[in-house]
């Protein structure tokens, strides 16, 4: 009886408002696809963190006969200078941050390289002499990589200590800019829903405010009169909200599955298991904020 | 029942206190007028009395309650022990006499079988029962005041306070009136009510208390609208004729 009555009056207030539910509806729906853009961002920069550094080494140039750039004098390391080396890596002030770390001779670096350039002209000209010999070191934790360029840099026979994550850290960066946009965006939004919502509940209650004067002096309590207010708030930005959810899959579904993929098949993605944990974030946000909207809308007429 | 003690209200920006220092008591059953010119305070009595607003200075127990220190959540269930009537209806224009009444106890929470039981009832004793089904605006005033004594008791109020109820009707309906809101007084409910119609006064010989700039300078039992330093009111005059 009670809650068919309370849902009667949400119902008549959203009929009575269609105009202002719809553009609640059209705010919540944009502002919250900015927001799921935003997550699925920052998953994917999570993502692709996760996938290389994990593979990202800390690698230990030798010198060439053709260096002259850091200690190198375009003399080839000698194997004293390389032993050196491997003991720094295996004494006690380093061996705690290494997980393991293997040495590249030119043979192998040569084969890796034409292996990597497999297609470009490039590797037909390269010879095993022109590539550095390298010690090839996986962190156990890959944020440390400073303290093996410190105490190795100014080493004998070492012509560079190189974080091969810095590569990606550009990468990221740029990554990173575009999701907080997409937050500053979606955040902008999320003002013009949230004062949208009340401007919508006070119209509403504005509208309603015979019934709501008779409802107080018969004495309905406080919860029976804000309900039907917030409900009709709530449902009108949770339409948003489920749209916005359906952008997000969508989104994921053909741009990142159907276009990205395709473009980019040695990058890991985001993916529908990621989509799927952005909707149910996007339908609670959307619901808590629109009930905070109208709460905070309605309030005032509740005053004693 | 009621009782003020020495309660003042000053409205912000108003140097002159609408209630001044009143200390009264109103016993359940009685029947009391409210008089005194337009401003000297009646509705401000009534309004404090609902909690529609606070007193600045004193306490006000009603229905063995200190309306002081009730929680604004629990507003809402003191007053459904009250009735409220206004000079103008405030009937909803779209609903029906009958869900008019019955919209009353569905807010507060009422069963559907109580509601088809009690609405018909009532409007039965204030002589409604043919209209149940019409809506605010094809009724004449008299009638439209009679549905909102209707929605004001059908829950059984043990007070029920009237505004001006009269105040939009002719003599013969609001004597009327006067006679429906005797006999819920005779049913047990305390009936206050604030009038300028000295005929009803006079005619109903009932406690009056009359406010002048928001202080008692009468409280009779059997009392007319004999006023001191206040003219009596054109259309109070003419309501007098009706004795």
């Amino acid at each position: 009886m009670r809650l068919g009555l309370v849902l009667g009056e949400a119902a008549s207030g959203l009929r009575r408002n269609v105009s202002m539910v719809i553009s609640v509806i059209l705010v919540t729906f944009i502002s919250l696809t900015f927001v799921g853009a935003a997550i699925l961002l920052q998953m994917q920069i999570g993502e692709m963190k996760g996938y290389w550094y994990d593979r990202a080494q800390v690698a230990v140039y030798m010198c060439t006969a053709t260096d002259s750039t850091g200690n190198c004098a375009q003399q080839e390391a000698t194997q004293d200078q390389k032993d050196l080396v491997e003991a720094q890596l295996e004494s006690t002030t380093l061996a705690p941050f290494i997980k393991k770390f293997e040495f590249e001779n030119h043979d192998q670096a040569l084969a890796n390289f034409k292996q990597q350039f497999a297609d470009s002209q490039l590797s037909a000209f390269v010879t095993k002499d022109m590539l550095n010999e390298s010690f090839r070191v996986n962190l156990k934790d890959p944020t440390q990589a400073d303290i093996l360029i410190e105490s190795l840099s100014s080493s004998a026979g070492v012509q560079a200590v190189e974080d091969q994550r810095s590569y990606l850290d550009q990468i990221f960066a740029v990554l990173n800019a575009a999701s907080f946009t997409a937050i500053g965006l979606a955040t902008l939004m999320l003002i013009a829903a949230v004062l949208l919502i009340a401007t919508t509940i006070r119209l509403s209650a504005f509208s309603r405010r015979r019934e709501l004067g008779i409802m107080r002096l018969v004495g309905a309590s406080n919860r029976f009169i804000q309900t039907p207010f917030i409900l009709e708030g709530v449902f009108a930005a949770l339409i948003g909200s489920v749209l916005a959810g359906g952008a997000v899959v969508a989104i994921v579904q053909f741009f990142v599955k159907g276009y990205l993929a395709e473009t980019l098949p040695t990058t890991t993605l985001v993916g529908l298991d990621e989509a799927v944990i952005v909707v149910p974030i996007l339908i609670v946000v959307g619901g808590v904020l629109a009930a905070a909207s109208a709460g905070f809308a309605i309030s005032r007429y509740l005053k004693v | 029942m009621i009782r003020f003690d020495s309660v003042s209200k000053l409205y912000s920006g108003n140097t002159r206190p609408a209630l001044n220092n009143v200390s009264l008591e109103i016993l359940k059953g009685e029947f009391v007028f409210l008089v005194g010119a337009s401003g000297s305070g009646k509705s401000s009595f009534l309004r404090l009395v609902l909690k529609e607003e606070k007193p600045s200075q004193g306490k006000i127990h009603v229905l063995g309650q200190q309306l002081g220190t009730l929680s604004s959540r629990k507003v809402p269930y003191f007053r459904r022990n009250l009735g409220v009537v206004f000079q103008d209806f405030r009937l909803l224009p779209q609903k029906t006499v009958f869900d008019n009444v019955a919209f009353s106890l569905q807010v507060i929470g009422k069963s559907r079988g109580f509601i088809q039981e009690a609405v018909p009832d009532v409007l039965k004793m204030v002589g409604l029962a043919g209209k149940t089904s019409r809506f605010p605006h094809e009724l004449s005033g008299g009638e439209q005041q009679r549905v909102a004594i209707a929605r004001a008791i059908v829950n059984k109020p043990a007070i029920l306070l009237a505004d001006e109820p009269t105040g939009n009707l002719d003599p013969v309906t609001s004597a009327g009136i006067m006679n429906l809101l005797q006999r819920i007084n005779l049913g047990g409910t305390t009936v206050i009510m604030a009038t300028h119609d000295a005929g009803i006064v006079d005619q109903m010989k009932r406690r009056v208390i009359e406010l002048t700039s928001g202080q008692i300078v009468r409280d009779e039992r059997e009392g007319a609208y004999q006023t001191q330093a206040i003219p009596i009111q054109s259309f109070g005059m003419s309501n007098g004729e009706i004795q």
